[in-house]
């Protein structure tokens, strides 16, 4: 009984991922298919195939929650809609996973503001991935902030949905 | 220098992010050599004829935009080698008419002949002009004057506008400089001409601070640079290692507070021109953006984000505790003082977009003044105190200005993206950055308060954030 509704709630949730249009132009973080909160292996990671990524690079943790490292916002917003939130649990687990990997939440703004104030937007950007993050249960000793504003671009175009892109918030692993 | 301390961050997080720069200061990184300090130019009389009959200066722009004025080579009593000048004190008087000539014809002020295409009056024709040559010529005033090389090396400019119809001196000043300091004696002339004969402060022996910015659009490098109000003496001050961008010129020209993320982070450093040094506003973990001088140097503001929100602080410039001026949920960002330094005008998005508010030095009092369409973001008042310029955002980004009421609202540019005014020091010419559409690059720009003369300004490579500093001392 409890698992059926538990699955019935995440079918609903999952449409109603599929029904928000907000986003830049991405598939969707593949956050449904494997929950896998594995019981806090608090000594060794699990054996990664010989040639993956390394624990505890940027390669391993888009290996693991795909494009879930990076949430987008809206025009001047900062909020965390369902599907920044989806994609912040898949983070959430993953940094629950391996508990040693520390990183830095950049907080970014699109071209279409004015430099000191986009300074200020991304470092809300980040903040509200950060807190929603905390909330998780991710330590916030080990979570970093830094704002670029506009300065740092990842699409280079200025059109919508280049814009749409580049207001994001990337969490991003620090290297050892 | 002290060492931050880190109290909302873990000490493990941050020792990647330092190891490279254990046991040399932290903030040095990034700067390149220093140079030199600004220096005192000494005013000394220069002999003439007694000036006339005190007269009003045209102070229509439509009349006195049309004054046709001759700028013949300045003289020298004698020919002497000069640092200034590697063909001596003769080619360097020609010089320095040509940069006068440049100030006037890049401004679009007055009519200006150079003296490339005039004849060059002798040395003692500079204080008894020959009237009839130059009205045969058309000009209706006439810019005269000399250098003489002394013997301790240093040079006197002398500089001498009449009035060729009234067969009249206006003005006149001399001035010594050293060597490689002649381009200011020209700056000076211009600028007693520009004053003399419309009534306005001068603007044109003065510096502007920028971010120079090369690269591509994903890897852009900014580097703090300072020129000459006219784009000459050009240097970069940061290597471009980090991010360095906003610079503001402190009143007396000795230092330049600008953001830098040398240590990852953005935070502002106040870089000390005479040691080549740097030091952090104010010890803290937070990020600190958007620094400001007060108008009589001694204080600082900057916006600081705490938990994500950002809000105004003021802080001694020489060290102290840090005042909360603005205590909101919203963005509260910037800021520019009076000239009086009782007021700021700052913006913030507390009413759900970036809009421009007033209030007073300590805080008090805040209120918003942008009523009109579209948003008001980075206001900056001018020297002179009746007006605003900011960047007004209505679909594309324009440069407008408006009463400190914020009534009159006039837009003065009409680019894809226009943004961050900075006043001339006499408050009648605005510049700004203009961005192109799709590649990012960016130019340093100005407009007249009229709107009709914008021009871009020469930089050896794009540029933006530009900060126009006062007139020299």
């Amino acid at each position: 009984m409890n698992r059926k509704i538990a699955t019935i709630l995440l079918l609903a949730s999952a449409t109603g991922l599929a029904a928000c249009a907000k986003k830049a132009p991405e598939t969707l973080p593949p956050v449904a298919e494997a929950p896998a909160p594995a019981p806090a292996p608090t000594m060794a990671p699990p054996p990664l195939p010989p040639s993956g990524p390394a624990v505890g690079t940027q390669e391993h943790f888009a290996q693991a929650v795909g494009s879930s490292t990076t949430i987008y916002f809206d025009t001047d917003r900062f909020n965390i809609d369902t599907q920044d939130a989806a994609a912040l649990q898949a983070q959430a687990q993953y940094f629950a996973r391996y508990p040693q990997i520390t990183f830095t939440i950049e907080g970014h703004a699109d071209e279409r503001g004015t430099r000191e104030y986009n300074l200020a937007l991304g470092e809300k950007r980040a903040d509200s991935a950060h807190a929603y993050l905390v909330s998780l249960g991710v330590d916030s000793s080990r979570i970093s902030v830094v704002s670029y504003g506009k300065e740092r671009p990842v699409a280079l175009a200025s059109d919508e949905a280049a814009w749409a892109q580049n207001r994001r918030a990337a969490s991003v692993i620090i290297n050892r | 220098m002290t060492k931050t301390s880190f109290p909302l961050a873990g000490a493990a997080l941050l020792v990647p992010l330092l190891a490279p720069f254990l046991g040399t200061p932290l903030a040095a990184q990034d700067l390149g050599a220093p140079i030199p300090q600004d220096q005192q130019v000494e005013s000394v009389p220069v002999e003439g004829e007694d000036d006339g009959p005190l007269r009003g200066t045209v102070t229509d722009e439509s009349a006195w935009s049309d004054i046709g004025i001759a700028i013949p080579a300045f003289a020298t009593d004698a020919n002497k080698p000069t640092p200034a000048n590697e063909a001596g004190t003769g080619a360097l008087g020609r010089e320095i008419s040509r940069v006068i000539t440049a100030n006037l014809r890049n401004n679009g002020l007055f009519k200006p002949v150079g003296p490339d295409s005039l004849p060059a009056p002798g040395f003692p024709q500079i204080t008894a002009p020959v009237y009839d040559t130059w009205s045969g010529r058309g000009a209706e005033m006439l810019v005269q004057g000399y250098v003489r090389a002394r013997d301790d090396g240093k040079l006197v400019v002398g500089c001498y506008l009449y009035d060729v119809a009234l067969k009249n001196q206006l003005v006149r000043e001399g001035w010594v400089v050293a060597p490689g300091d002649w381009r200011r004696a020209a700056h000076k002339c211009s600028d007693l001409i520009f004053s003399r004969l419309t009534g306005e402060s001068p603007f044109f022996d003065s510096r502007i601070a920028y971010i120079a910015e090369t690269g591509p659009k994903d890897r852009r490098v900014k580097r703090l640079a300072v020129m000459d109000s006219d784009g000459a003496n050009h240097r970069f001050l940061t290597l471009g290692s980090a991010t360095a961008l906003t610079p503001r010129y402190s009143p007396d020209y000795s230092k330049i507070l600008y953001l830098s993320y040398v240590d990852g982070n953005p935070r502002i450093y106040v870089y000390d021109i005479g040691s080549g040094k740097q030091t952090l506003v104010t010890e803290n973990r937070n990020p600190t953006i958007a620094p400001r001088w007060s108008p009589d140097g001694r204080s600082i503001l900057f916006s600081m984000a705490v938990a994500g929100n950002t809000d105004i602080y003021r802080i001694p410039a020489t060290g102290g505790r840090a005042i909360k001026l603005t205590d909101n949920p919203g963005i509260d960002v910037g800021g520019s003082f009076s000239p009086d330094g009782t007021k700021i005008v700052f913006e913030s998005d507390r009413s759900g977009s970036q809009q421009c508010y007033i209030m007073n030095a300590d805080g008090t009092d805040q209120k918003r003044i942008s009523f009109f369409g579209g948003r008001c973001a980075t206001p900056e008042w001018s020297p002179r105190g009746d007006q605003i310029a900011f960047t007004r955002i209505a679909g594309d980004f324009n440069v407008a200005v408006m009463s400190t009421s914020g009534g009159g609202m006039r837009v003065l540019t009409n680019g894809w993206q226009d943004e961050a005014p900075t006043w001339a020091p006499n408050g009648r010419i605005i510049q700004f950055f203009r961005t192109e559409k799709n590649t990012g690059r960016s130019g340093i720009w100005q407009v007249d308060l009229t709107g009709q003369n914008e021009r871009r300004l020469p930089t050896p490579v794009d540029a933006s954030d530009p900060a126009w500093g006062p007139i020299r001392p």
